[in-house]
Protein backbone atom coordinates (compact mmCIF):
# COMPACT_ATOMS: atom_id res chain seq x y z
CA UNK A 1 0.00 0.00 0.00
CA UNK A 2 1.43 3.36 -0.95
CA UNK A 3 1.41 6.54 1.08
CA UNK A 4 -1.33 8.17 -0.99
CA UNK A 5 -3.51 5.07 -0.86
CA UNK A 6 -3.16 5.00 2.90
CA UNK A 7 -4.12 8.65 3.21
CA UNK A 8 -7.11 8.08 0.93
CA UNK A 9 -8.42 5.22 3.03
CA UNK A 10 -7.90 7.04 6.29
CA UNK A 11 -9.32 10.36 5.09
CA UNK A 12 -12.80 8.89 5.53
CA UNK A 13 -12.48 8.71 9.28
CA UNK A 14 -9.67 11.06 10.28
CA UNK A 15 -12.16 13.66 11.53
CA UNK A 16 -13.91 11.05 13.64
CA UNK A 17 -10.62 10.04 15.22
CA UNK A 18 -9.86 13.69 15.90
CA UNK A 19 -13.26 14.36 17.44
CA UNK A 20 -13.05 11.32 19.67
CA UNK A 21 -9.56 12.33 20.80
CA UNK A 22 -10.77 15.85 21.47
CA UNK A 23 -13.70 14.55 23.47
CA UNK A 24 -11.32 12.72 25.78
CA UNK A 25 -8.33 15.05 25.80
CA UNK A 26 -10.38 18.28 25.61
CA UNK A 27 -7.56 20.37 24.17
CA UNK A 28 -7.54 20.76 20.40
CA UNK A 29 -3.74 20.71 20.15
CA UNK A 30 -3.48 17.53 22.14
CA UNK A 31 -6.19 15.93 20.06
CA UNK A 32 -4.32 16.88 16.88
CA UNK A 33 -1.11 15.39 18.24
CA UNK A 34 -2.95 12.25 19.23
CA UNK A 35 -4.52 11.92 15.78
CA UNK A 36 -1.12 12.26 14.14
CA UNK A 37 0.32 9.67 16.50
CA UNK A 38 -2.50 7.21 15.84
CA UNK A 39 -2.11 7.50 12.07
CA UNK A 40 1.63 6.90 12.34
CA UNK A 41 0.85 3.76 14.33
CA UNK A 42 -1.71 2.70 11.76
CA UNK A 43 0.78 3.34 8.99
CA UNK A 44 3.40 1.21 10.69
CA UNK A 45 0.87 -1.61 10.87
CA UNK A 46 0.14 -1.04 7.21
CA UNK A 47 0.84 -4.57 5.98
CA UNK A 48 -1.62 -6.07 8.38
CA UNK A 49 -4.12 -3.33 7.69
CA UNK A 50 -5.81 -5.27 4.92
CA UNK A 51 -6.44 -8.10 7.34
CA UNK A 52 -8.71 -5.84 9.35
CA UNK A 53 -11.86 -5.61 7.31
CA UNK A 54 -13.00 -2.78 9.52
CA UNK A 55 -10.10 -0.36 9.59
CA UNK A 56 -12.27 2.42 10.93
CA UNK A 57 -13.38 0.48 14.00
CA UNK A 58 -9.78 -0.56 14.55
CA UNK A 59 -8.61 3.04 14.36
CA UNK A 60 -11.34 4.14 16.78
CA UNK A 61 -10.32 1.47 19.27
CA UNK A 62 -6.71 2.59 18.96
CA UNK A 63 -7.79 6.19 19.54
CA UNK A 64 -9.74 5.24 22.63
CA UNK A 65 -6.84 3.26 24.09
CA UNK A 66 -4.26 5.87 23.18
CA UNK A 67 -6.22 8.75 24.71
CA UNK A 68 -7.04 6.85 27.90
CA UNK A 69 -3.34 6.02 28.23
CA UNK A 70 -2.48 9.67 27.74
CA UNK A 71 -4.91 10.68 30.45
CA UNK A 72 -3.62 8.01 32.79
CA UNK A 73 0.02 9.00 32.36
CA UNK A 74 -0.89 12.61 32.91
CA UNK A 75 -2.64 11.83 36.15
CA UNK A 76 0.22 9.60 37.27
CA UNK A 77 2.66 12.38 36.44
CA UNK A 78 0.75 14.61 38.80
CA UNK A 79 0.14 17.15 36.09
CA UNK A 80 -3.47 17.75 36.60
CA UNK A 81 -5.00 18.79 33.35
CA UNK A 82 -8.60 18.61 34.30
CA UNK A 83 -11.38 19.77 32.09
CA UNK A 84 -11.91 22.77 34.26
CA UNK A 85 -8.65 24.26 33.05
CA UNK A 86 -10.05 24.35 29.59
CA UNK A 87 -13.41 25.67 30.62
CA UNK A 88 -14.74 28.32 28.31
CA UNK A 89 -13.96 31.81 29.38
CA UNK A 90 -17.39 33.16 28.63
CA UNK A 91 -19.16 31.02 31.21
CA UNK A 92 -20.43 33.88 33.28
CA UNK A 93 -23.70 33.30 35.02
CA UNK A 94 -25.53 36.08 33.28
CA UNK A 95 -24.73 34.47 29.97
CA UNK A 96 -26.01 31.06 30.89
CA UNK A 97 -29.43 31.60 29.44
CA UNK A 98 -28.15 33.06 26.22
CA UNK A 99 -28.73 30.95 23.22
CA UNK A 100 -25.30 30.64 21.64
CA UNK A 101 -23.88 29.88 25.03
CA UNK A 102 -26.17 26.98 25.70
CA UNK A 103 -24.31 24.83 23.19
CA UNK A 104 -21.14 25.40 25.16
CA UNK A 105 -22.97 24.37 28.27
CA UNK A 106 -23.90 21.09 26.68
CA UNK A 107 -20.25 20.58 25.82
CA UNK A 108 -19.23 21.40 29.35
CA UNK A 109 -21.72 18.95 30.79
CA UNK A 110 -20.58 16.17 28.45
CA UNK A 111 -16.94 16.87 29.27
CA UNK A 112 -17.66 16.35 32.93
CA UNK A 113 -19.05 12.86 32.38
CA UNK A 114 -16.92 9.80 33.16
CA UNK A 115 -14.71 8.68 30.26
CA UNK A 116 -16.78 5.66 29.35
CA UNK A 117 -19.95 7.74 29.08
CA UNK A 118 -18.13 10.40 27.10
CA UNK A 119 -16.93 7.79 24.64
CA UNK A 120 -20.38 6.35 24.13
CA UNK A 121 -22.10 9.73 23.79
CA UNK A 122 -19.46 10.77 21.28
CA UNK A 123 -19.87 7.66 19.19
CA UNK A 124 -23.63 7.37 19.34
CA UNK A 125 -25.00 10.91 19.44
CA UNK A 126 -22.30 12.66 17.48
CA UNK A 127 -20.84 10.07 15.12
CA UNK A 128 -24.10 8.09 14.98
CA UNK A 129 -22.54 4.66 15.09
CA UNK A 130 -24.82 1.65 15.45
CA UNK A 131 -24.66 -0.20 18.76
CA UNK A 132 -23.02 -3.11 16.97
CA UNK A 133 -20.12 -0.93 15.87
CA UNK A 134 -19.71 0.68 19.27
CA UNK A 135 -19.61 -2.78 20.79
CA UNK A 136 -16.71 -3.72 18.50
CA UNK A 137 -14.82 -0.49 19.13
CA UNK A 138 -15.19 -0.50 22.91
CA UNK A 139 -15.07 -4.27 23.28
CA UNK A 140 -18.25 -4.17 25.35
CA UNK A 141 -21.60 -5.83 24.98
CA UNK A 142 -24.55 -3.94 23.56
CA UNK A 143 -26.68 -4.05 26.67
CA UNK A 144 -23.96 -2.49 28.77
CA UNK A 145 -23.57 0.21 26.14
CA UNK A 146 -27.30 0.99 26.16
CA UNK A 147 -27.31 1.24 29.95
CA UNK A 148 -24.27 3.54 30.01
CA UNK A 149 -25.70 5.63 27.19
CA UNK A 150 -29.02 6.04 28.97
CA UNK A 151 -27.25 7.03 32.17
CA UNK A 152 -25.14 9.59 30.32
CA UNK A 153 -28.13 11.08 28.48
CA UNK A 154 -30.10 11.37 31.69
CA UNK A 155 -27.21 13.06 33.47
CA UNK A 156 -26.97 15.57 30.66
CA UNK A 157 -30.72 16.18 30.86
CA UNK A 158 -30.66 16.73 34.61
CA UNK A 159 -27.79 19.17 34.37
CA UNK A 160 -29.45 21.03 31.54
CA UNK A 161 -32.68 21.36 33.46
CA UNK A 162 -30.70 22.76 36.37
CA UNK A 163 -29.10 25.35 34.15
CA UNK A 164 -32.33 26.06 32.32
CA UNK A 165 -34.26 26.74 35.48
CA UNK A 166 -31.42 28.69 37.06
CA UNK A 167 -32.78 31.84 38.61
CA UNK A 168 -36.38 30.80 38.05
CA UNK A 169 -36.87 28.54 41.00
CA UNK B 1 -43.91 15.23 13.48
CA UNK B 2 -46.72 15.04 16.02
CA UNK B 3 -46.03 16.22 19.50
CA UNK B 4 -47.10 12.94 21.04
CA UNK B 5 -44.73 10.95 18.85
CA UNK B 6 -41.85 13.28 19.66
CA UNK B 7 -42.43 12.80 23.36
CA UNK B 8 -42.41 9.05 22.97
CA UNK B 9 -39.22 9.23 20.92
CA UNK B 10 -37.60 11.43 23.54
CA UNK B 11 -38.53 8.96 26.24
CA UNK B 12 -37.00 6.13 24.19
CA UNK B 13 -33.97 8.31 23.57
CA UNK B 14 -33.25 8.81 27.24
CA UNK B 15 -33.70 5.12 27.90
CA UNK B 16 -31.11 4.31 25.25
CA UNK B 17 -33.69 2.38 23.23
CA UNK B 18 -34.01 4.59 20.17
CA UNK B 19 -32.60 3.64 16.78
CA UNK B 20 -30.33 5.80 14.65
CA UNK B 21 -33.30 6.68 12.41
CA UNK B 22 -35.37 7.80 15.37
CA UNK B 23 -32.49 9.86 16.69
CA UNK B 24 -32.09 11.50 13.32
CA UNK B 25 -35.80 12.33 13.38
CA UNK B 26 -35.39 13.96 16.77
CA UNK B 27 -32.44 15.94 15.52
CA UNK B 28 -34.50 17.14 12.56
CA UNK B 29 -37.36 18.12 14.84
CA UNK B 30 -35.14 20.16 17.14
CA UNK B 31 -33.45 21.84 14.21
CA UNK B 32 -36.83 23.01 12.91
CA UNK B 33 -38.51 26.30 13.77
CA UNK B 34 -41.63 25.11 15.58
CA UNK B 35 -40.67 23.31 18.74
CA UNK B 36 -43.18 22.83 21.53
CA UNK B 37 -42.36 25.24 24.38
CA UNK B 38 -41.96 22.53 27.00
CA UNK B 39 -39.45 20.70 24.79
CA UNK B 40 -37.41 23.78 23.99
CA UNK B 41 -34.93 22.94 26.74
CA UNK B 42 -33.62 20.04 24.64
CA UNK B 43 -32.80 22.20 21.65
CA UNK B 44 -29.21 22.98 22.68
CA UNK B 45 -28.53 19.28 23.25
CA UNK B 46 -29.35 18.25 19.69
CA UNK B 47 -27.93 21.49 18.39
CA UNK B 48 -24.66 20.68 20.03
CA UNK B 49 -24.57 17.17 18.60
CA UNK B 50 -24.80 18.38 15.03
CA UNK B 51 -22.35 21.17 15.72
CA UNK B 52 -19.85 18.77 17.27
CA UNK B 53 -20.19 16.37 14.33
CA UNK B 54 -19.15 19.15 11.97
CA UNK B 55 -15.76 19.67 13.63
CA UNK B 56 -12.84 18.85 11.39
CA UNK B 57 -9.20 18.09 11.82
CA UNK B 58 -7.37 21.17 10.56
CA UNK B 59 -3.84 19.88 10.73
CA UNK B 60 -2.65 17.70 7.91
CA UNK B 61 -1.63 14.14 8.70
CA UNK B 62 1.91 13.26 7.72
CA UNK B 63 3.27 9.77 7.30
CA UNK B 64 6.76 9.06 6.06
CA UNK B 65 7.13 7.20 2.78
CA UNK B 66 8.28 3.65 3.06
CA UNK B 67 11.38 4.02 0.84
CA UNK B 68 13.35 4.65 4.00
CA UNK B 69 13.39 0.93 4.79
CA UNK B 70 15.08 0.12 1.48
CA UNK B 71 17.74 2.71 2.10
CA UNK B 72 18.42 1.29 5.49
CA UNK B 73 19.06 -2.24 4.13
CA UNK B 74 21.39 -1.01 1.37
CA UNK B 75 23.30 0.92 4.01
CA UNK B 76 23.58 -2.25 6.02
CA UNK B 77 25.01 -4.18 3.06
CA UNK B 78 27.44 -1.38 2.37
CA UNK B 79 28.78 -1.48 5.92
CA UNK B 80 29.10 -5.27 5.81
CA UNK B 81 31.09 -5.04 2.55
CA UNK B 82 33.29 -2.30 4.00
CA UNK B 83 34.08 -4.32 7.12
CA UNK B 84 34.99 -7.38 5.01
CA UNK B 85 37.41 -5.27 2.97
CA UNK B 86 39.00 -3.87 6.14
CA UNK B 87 39.42 -7.36 7.58
CA UNK B 88 40.97 -8.68 4.35
CA UNK B 89 43.46 -5.82 4.22
CA UNK B 90 44.41 -6.24 7.86
CA UNK B 91 44.65 -10.02 7.49
CA UNK B 92 46.92 -9.98 4.44
CA UNK B 93 49.11 -7.36 6.05
CA UNK B 94 49.63 -9.48 9.15
CA UNK B 95 50.17 -12.62 7.03
CA UNK B 96 52.89 -11.16 4.80
CA UNK B 97 54.50 -9.38 7.71
CA UNK B 98 55.17 -12.72 9.40
CA UNK B 99 56.75 -14.26 6.31
CA UNK B 100 59.16 -11.45 5.52
CA UNK B 101 61.85 -11.99 8.29
CA UNK B 102 62.49 -15.68 7.32
CA UNK B 103 63.00 -14.60 3.74
CA UNK B 104 65.62 -12.02 4.65
CA UNK B 105 67.81 -14.42 6.70
CA UNK B 106 68.32 -16.98 4.00
CA UNK B 107 69.57 -20.58 4.30
CA UNK B 108 72.56 -22.67 3.26
CA UNK B 109 72.19 -25.58 0.89
CA UNK B 110 75.66 -27.00 1.64
CA UNK B 111 75.94 -28.50 5.17
CA UNK B 112 79.72 -27.87 5.35
CA UNK B 113 79.30 -24.23 4.55
CA UNK B 114 76.53 -24.07 7.13
CA UNK B 115 78.83 -25.69 9.73
CA UNK B 116 81.60 -23.19 8.94
CA UNK B 117 79.31 -20.24 9.13
CA UNK B 118 77.81 -21.41 12.39
CA UNK B 119 81.23 -21.90 13.96
CA UNK B 120 82.27 -18.47 12.80
CA UNK B 121 79.18 -16.95 14.27
CA UNK B 122 79.61 -18.77 17.57
CA UNK B 123 83.30 -17.79 17.74
CA UNK B 124 82.36 -14.19 17.22
CA UNK B 125 79.79 -14.45 19.94
CA UNK B 126 82.19 -16.06 22.45
CA UNK B 127 84.92 -13.47 21.76
CA UNK B 128 82.42 -10.74 22.53
CA UNK B 129 81.35 -12.50 25.69
CA UNK B 130 85.04 -12.82 26.77
CA UNK B 131 85.46 -9.07 26.39
CA UNK B 132 82.67 -8.70 28.86
CA UNK B 133 84.16 -11.19 31.30
CA UNK B 134 87.58 -9.42 31.26
CA UNK B 135 86.03 -6.28 32.63
CA UNK B 136 84.23 -8.27 35.31
CA UNK B 137 87.58 -9.72 36.56
CA UNK B 138 88.55 -6.22 37.69
CA UNK B 139 85.78 -6.52 40.23
CA UNK B 140 87.71 -9.27 42.03
CA UNK B 141 90.35 -6.73 43.06
CA UNK B 142 87.68 -4.80 44.86
CA UNK B 143 86.69 -7.95 46.64
CA UNK B 144 90.30 -8.55 47.81
CA UNK B 145 90.79 -5.04 49.13
CA UNK B 146 87.48 -5.20 50.91
CA UNK B 147 88.60 -8.41 52.66
CA UNK B 148 91.81 -6.72 53.69
CA UNK B 149 90.02 -3.93 55.46
CA UNK B 150 87.08 -5.77 56.95
CA UNK B 151 88.72 -8.76 58.54
CA UNK B 152 86.28 -11.19 59.81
Amino acid sequence: MSQTEFLQITAAFKDKVFRLAKRLLISTEEAEDATQEIFIKLWSKNQNLIAFNNVEAFAMTMTKNYCLDQLKSKRAGNVKISHYDFADKSARLDKIVEDEDSLKWVEKIINQLPEQQKLIIQMRDIEQYEFEEIAIILEMNETAIRVTLSRARKTIRENMIKIHSYGIE
Amino acid sequence: MELNKTEILLEKYFEGQSSIEEEKELQKYFASANIAPHLKQYTPLFGYFSQAAAQELKREIKVLPRIQDKKRTTNLWLSIAASIVVMLVAGTYVYFDKESPSEELGTYDNPEAAMRETQRALAMLSSHVNVGIESVIVLEQYEDSKNLIFKQ
